[in-house]
């Protein structure tokens, strides 16, 4: 089938992309950036451009949404303009076009108020307890597209829990770069459990609930490694794969919450680019567990993992190795 | 009066009803207008036919609130029931009558309610606080409608030469009285805060509802000034009718209750069921006056219910006898009861044979001194005497068949006689281990509530303190200042020579008459009570375990028979529970020089002293005691070295034997044959396996050649006469099937079958439910499996099972795995997050520890999951410890539920304190 991808110059996004074209599909990407897989075809806009938009649906059977504004820091309304109107034009459109399945890739944090998560399934999505600028308004596009189910335009929403993998720029890229520079801390000894996904676990996991609509569509599923490991350990892990000596000083998870709080808002104010050292979403993120509930997710997409925690470790170890030279 | 605005109740529920009065209070002809919570309609919108009527009484101040979640149980369909919660009349939603109800009226009421509601039966009543008394004092007023009677914290009676309990005497005291219960809402508050955990403000609410106001308040004061608190109170006789009418009670009966509460406290429910002896009775650890509040009573009545189907419902067929079949495995077939006369050879029967034989004058049992000398000894005879001299004295001093008798003497010659003592007079001992911690301890005394308690110094001063029952005697003549200060009565010493003079006076009247036959001490029924043992409380409050007489000398014939221990062996008893045995077995023992509650302290010098003193073939020792007789074996002098030459059996017990520690042991008993059998306060002992087998096991285990041999510690095969099965573990870690197992590699529960099995907890009548359910059959809360030699191998407790997605682990398997590494000393497997779906976690300590517990470095993590995973256990979190906290009686279990809760804390980002 004909299956549009959106968002497919990120890491996520391209290898799904080239999972769906190992299938067999015909896969169209669309994205401001050229989506770099070969053997797309590949339509370049803005998400909020509804021209571009509808020439890259015309014959679409699937979409995959993948597209939206990721950051730690930034302002309202460029977030809402992406994330929430961005989603709300797309399905739009796609319904007019006759696409039958979409897939709307979220994230877990659409419904994390930054307590602990140990052990627990898809719950609902929250914009109004969400942390920060993007978990609230992905939380919002998810309720949206939800809402727009239909027997005859299914929806469903899959959220990956911190994708990571060689070329990452979210997860690994950071790590590296705040461990070089010693900026990153642990946070109460790193001791938090956290679920990860490894991208290519991700990408089979979005491409299964292509495939599993019948059994997924209207329903929210968090998708991860269910390997949680304390977050001091990924990230040590992380380091030596990227060749950085591992964080190895520790404050306390609530001190740094409160900082990360106050340094964001002045950071924001003063019109900063550069991210902030820490952010209360980040420190949040670092000292508190969350870990899910993969039995249900494995049994409606009937899939399971391929790649473990520690081969992912391996295979980022590899990608970082093969690189003559890491500029810091 | 807003149904909606109670949490829990069904507004369907609420009804008012007008009901002539004929109590003798209310003027003739009066109506006075009832509420009460009725599920009835609600069964019959859903079409349920009730198997009878729960009619339930609350007591002061609460009100039909207090029974919502039996109503609400009630309409289960899986067992219907009409409840019908009242409230009494100035109480609760009922009308202020401006009479003041004394408990005959009370009574009355309640029965002219029921007449009004044509209550049929079968009914069972349900009550609480004085709202017991009331619900008794109805049912035995309608015996031909009464099927069962559940009584929750309260009290038929109370001696008048005790005082009343402070609360309540604080409550009753004029200056206090009017103001505390009516004209403030002091009385509602206090009683609403004695929950545990504290109601949710909600539920708070709801109860102080109907008693808002002076007005609404009066039946509150009224109530807690009918308390008959001395014989010339006006209902006085009320109470006494109701008190007296319970002990011929032949209904069904159970009580729950809550011990953590200021005014019905443990000594009432002993006075409870010394009147309804065949009552079942579950004490909630923990919970207090409003255990209806505190736990869950609606599934245990129920339960109850249909346990007792049959009886409650006057019927001969019953379906609910369905728990009790389907086991595919059968238990011991019962003996019938002339086999059972003919065969029952009481626990002293050795000893007495041996105290009238020709060996009468060899010595039975010595003490050590830590010089190496005998400090003292008895022969047979002297045994037997002084045996029965301090029975006679006992029971002068008022020690009867079935009183309790709490033991807090250390192991040595006076424990062992009076023991033996109590024993003889039918008498039931209770025996809690100083190792439960002086917390747990009191738990456990309190919830015997011993009639007696026989203690040493330390025991009487820790009673006088924390306020143990039972009347107290100490072991030594003490000053009489300090037996006033510590309330003792009389000692040991004196009641044995009061004893011997009325034995001797016995003697002289009966002309030479053997002793054993004027002191009627021999008409001991083998199936009644004889001992309450307290468990570890490794997982959860010390459990009492109740034995009878034939049980105890079950488990001797068990041990004689299993380790061929025969009258005329001679053994050194340094380890507790089984150097009781020693007389019973006709062996001669001796107790070496330690500290017997301290079996660390036990040395290699006290250890062969003892040997050499009565040439002992056998030692009983603990794996503490064990590991100080190695670490001190450098201090033996040539001779003794020799002696222990001489040992041929060593037993151990009370946790496993790492197998280097019984290498070394081994060195040191050279001729000795090393046992380490397996098994629990509930059944001693189940298995046995020698230091060869052991060895044998685990070759078995490493070659892989023996279908199921691993994953676990191999605890041999079961003892002379008893059974052991398996149910299979369900992926939510309980092993909920009737199904007995015993095929290779299959894990599950373990559960014991044999005439030395336990015969109930004493006084928690779910817990026993739970662990005999399958009949014949206990539940050990142990996991294992069998392997295809037949050998059992245990891989830890059903508690502390973790259940990971799609797979059950169990931790001593990944333990041992763990424990391999060179890095690692103890190694625990707990599990974080909800069941079904948790995380594994591997705690370790370390060599050399770590000085601060956390997560473990990624290196050592990568180790021990790499290790766990040749167990097939995938680990998720390391985390190290300086020291595992473990087991405070054994100092060799790790407490894995107290790791798991704070490995839970830890790791949900908390910062790492101390496990």
């Amino acid at each position: 089938m004909r299956v549009l991808v959106t968002g497919a110059s990120g890491l996520l996004g391209g290898d799904v992309a080239r999972q769906l074209l190992r299938q067999g599909h015909n896969v169209a990407t669309f994205q401001r950036r050229p989506s770099g897989v070969d053997g797309v075809e590949d339509f370049r806009g803005s998400i909020n451009d509804d021209a571009a938009l509808r020439r890259a649906l015309a014959g679409a059977e699937g979409i995959i949404h993948l597209a939206a504004k990721v950051s730690i820091t930034g302002r309202a309304e460029e977030f809402d303009a992406v994330n929430v109107e961005g989603t709300r034009r797309l399905l739009h459109l796609a319904r007019q076009a006759g696409v039958r399945d979409v897939v709307f890739v979220s994230s877990p944090s659409v419904a994390h108020s930054g307590t602990a998560i140990m052990g627990l399934g898809a719950e609902q999505a929250d914009p109004r307890h969400a942390r920060g600028n993007y978990a609230r308004t992905k939380a919002e596009a998810e309720l949206l597209a939800l809402a727009a189910d239909r027997p005859d335009f299914r929806v469903a929403a899959v959220r990956p829990h911190i994708v990571w993998g060689p070329g990452d720029t979210q997860l690994v890229e950071r790590v590296l770069a705040r461990a070089s520079r010693s900026r990153l801390p642990l946070l109460d000894s790193g001791a938090a459990l956290i679920d990860t996904t490894y991208v290519d676990n991700a990408a089979s996991a979005i491409v299964a609930a292509l495939h599993r609509m019948e059994q997924v569509h209207g329903k929210a599923l968090v998708v991860s490694n269910g390997e949680p490991r304390p977050i001091g350990e990924l990230l040590a892990g992380i380091c030596a794969a990227g060749g950085v000596a591992p964080p190895s000083w520790s404050v306390p998870g609530g001190l740094a919450r409160t900082v990360g709080a106050a340094v964001e808002r002045v950071w924001t104010w003063a019109g900063q680019e550069e991210e902030p050292p820490m952010t209360r979403f980040l420190a949040e993120q670092l000292s508190t567990a969350h870990w899910f509930d993969q039995r249900l997710t494995r049994e409606l997409l009937n899939w399971t993992p391929a790649v473990s925690i520690d081969e992912g470790l391996a295979r980022l170890a590899e990608h970082y190795g093969s690189r003559t030279s890491r500029t810091r | 009066m807003v149904a909606a605005n109670w949490p829990g109740v069904d507004p369907d529920w609420s009804r008012t009803i007008r009901v002539k009065s004929t109590s003798e209070v209310d003027a003739p002809g009066a109506v006075r207008r009832w509420h009460v919570l009725d599920n009835a309609a609600q069964l019959k919108h859903l079409g349920l036919t009730p198997r009878g009527t729960l009619l339930c009484v609350h007591g002061n101040p609460t009100w039909s609130y207090l029974w919502r979640t039996l109503l609400s149980a009630g309409a289960d369909p899986a067992h219907p029931w009409r409840v019908v919660a009242v409230d009494q009349l100035d109480m609760g939603y009922s009308e202020r009558t401006g009479t003041f109800r004394r408990l005959a009226d009370r009574i009355n009421d309640l029965g002219d309610l029921t007449d009004a509601l044509g209550l049929e039966g079968p009914v069972v009543t349900v009550g609480h606080d004085w709202g017991g008394v009331i619900s008794s004092g109805w049912a035995l007023k309608h015996p031909q409608l009464l099927a069962g009677v559940v009584l929750t914290n309260t009290a038929v009676h109370h001696p008048s030469d005790s005082p009343l309990p402070p609360a309540l005497r604080l409550a009753l005291h004029p200056a206090v009285h009017r103001w505390g219960t009516t004209t403030s809402d002091a009385f509602l508050r206090v009683t609403h805060s004695l929950a545990n955990p504290p109601l949710p403000a909600e539920v708070r609410r709801a109860f102080m509802a109907p008693y808002r106001g002076v007005g609404r308040r009066a039946g509150v004061g009224n109530f807690v000034a009918d308390i008959p608190a001395n014989a010339s109170h006006p209902s006085f006789p009320a109470l006494t009718h109701v008190a007296d009418g319970m002990c011929g009670l032949k209904v069904p009966v159970l009580m729950l209750w809550g011990p953590k509460d200021p005014i019905f406290s443990d000594r009432y429910l002993k006075d409870l069921i010394s009147r309804i002896p065949h009552a079942e009775v579950h004490r909630f650890e923990g919970a207090g006056h409003l255990v209806a509040e505190d736990r869950d009573i609606a599934a245990p009545v129920f339960d109850w219910l249909a346990v007792h189907g049959a009886e409650i419902s006057g019927s001969a067929v019953s379906g609910d006898d369905s728990r009790l079949a389907g086991a595919t495995g059968e238990p011991l077939p019962k003996k019938t009861d002339e086999e059972e006369k003919t065969q029952f050879r009481p626990l002293w029967d050795s000893l007495s044979a041996l105290a009238a034989g020709p060996g009468k004058d060899d010595v039975a049992v010595a003490e050590m001194a830590p010089d190496g000398t005998v400090s003292g000894s008895l022969t047979w005879r002297q045994l037997e005497e002084r045996i029965l001299d301090l029975a006679e004295g006992l029971r002068e001093a008022g020690v009867v068949h079935g009183s309790r008798v709490s033991l807090m003497v250390p192991p040595g010659t006076d424990l062992t006689v009076a023991l033996y003592a109590c024993l003889r007079l039918g008498a039931v001992v209770v025996v809690a281990d100083a190792g439960l911690g002086t917390k747990g301890m009191s738990r456990a005394v309190k919830g015997a509530t011993a009639d007696f308690l026989i203690g040493i110094d330390k025991a009487l001063a820790a009673a006088s303190v924390l306020g143990w029952p039972g009347r107290r005697i100490s072991v030594q003549d003490l000053p009489t200042a300090r037996r006033r200060i510590l309330g003792v009565e009389t000692s040991l010493h004196a009641l044995a020579k009061s004893g011997a003079k009325s034995g001797a006076r016995g003697r002289v009247a009966h002309g030479r008459a053997v002793r054993q036959q004027d002191t009627q001490l021999v008409t001991v029924d083998p199936d009644a009570p004889s001992a309450v043992l307290f468990t570890s409380g490794s997982t959860g409050p010390a459990k009492g375990v109740l034995y009878t007489h034939r049980q105890l000398a079950a488990m001797r014939d068990t041990v004689a028979a299993t380790f061929g221990i025969r009258s005329g062996a001679r053994l050194v008893a340094g380890f507790a529970p089984f150097a009781l045995l020693g007389p019973a077995l006709g062996a001669v023992s001796v107790t070496p020089a330690m500290d017997v509650t301290a079996p660390g302290t036990l040395t290699a010098r006290a250890l062969a002293g003892a040997v050499t003193a009565i040439d002992a073939s056998v030692v009983f020792a603990s794996p503490a005691a064990l590991r100080n007789v190695v670490a001190t074996r450098d201090d033996l002098s040539g001779s003794l070295v020799q002696a222990l030459d001489n040992v041929e059996l060593l037993l151990s017990a009370g946790a496993p034997v790492p197998e280097p520690l019984l290498a070394e042991v081994q060195q040191l008993l050279p001729q000795a044959s090393l046992h380490t059998p397996y098994g629990m306060t509930e059944a001693l002992p189940v298995t046995d396996i020698s230091f060869e087998e052991i060895q044998a096991a685990g070759a078995d285990a490493a070659a892989g050649t023996v279908l199921g041999a691993g994953n676990g510690v191999c605890v041999g095969m079961p003892v002379h006469g008893a059974r052991v099965s398996i149910v299979a573990l369900a992926a939510d870690g309980t092993a909920p099937g009737e199904n007995l197992l015993t095929e290779a590699g299959v894990t599950g529960e373990i559960l014991v079958s044999a005439p030395h099995v336990k015969e109930a907890y004493d006084r928690l009548w779910l817990t026993e439910q739970e662990s005999a359910g399958l009949t014949g059959w206990h539940r050990t809360g142990d996991v294992g499996h069998f392997d295809a030699a037949g050998r059992l191998w245990v891989e830890g407790r059903l508690a502390h099972v973790v259940t990971a997605p799609g797979e059950v682990v169990t931790p001593v398997g990944a333990e041992q795995c763990i424990e391999r590494l060179d890095a690692v000393r103890l190694a625990a497997i707990a599990g974080v997050g909800p069941s079904g779906t948790q995380a594994v976690v591997a705690v370790v300590e370390t060599v050399p520890p770590v000085p601060k517990a956390g997560p473990a470095a990624p290196q050592l993590a990568g180790l021990v999951r790499r290790a766990a995973s040749e167990a097939g256990v995938h680990v998720s979190a390391v985390l190290v410890v300086p020291a595992q906290p473990t087991d405070v009686r054994h100092n060799a279990k790790i407490d894995r539920t107290r790791l798991g809760r704070w490995a839970s804390k830890v790791l949900a980002g908390g910062r790492p304190a101390k496990p």
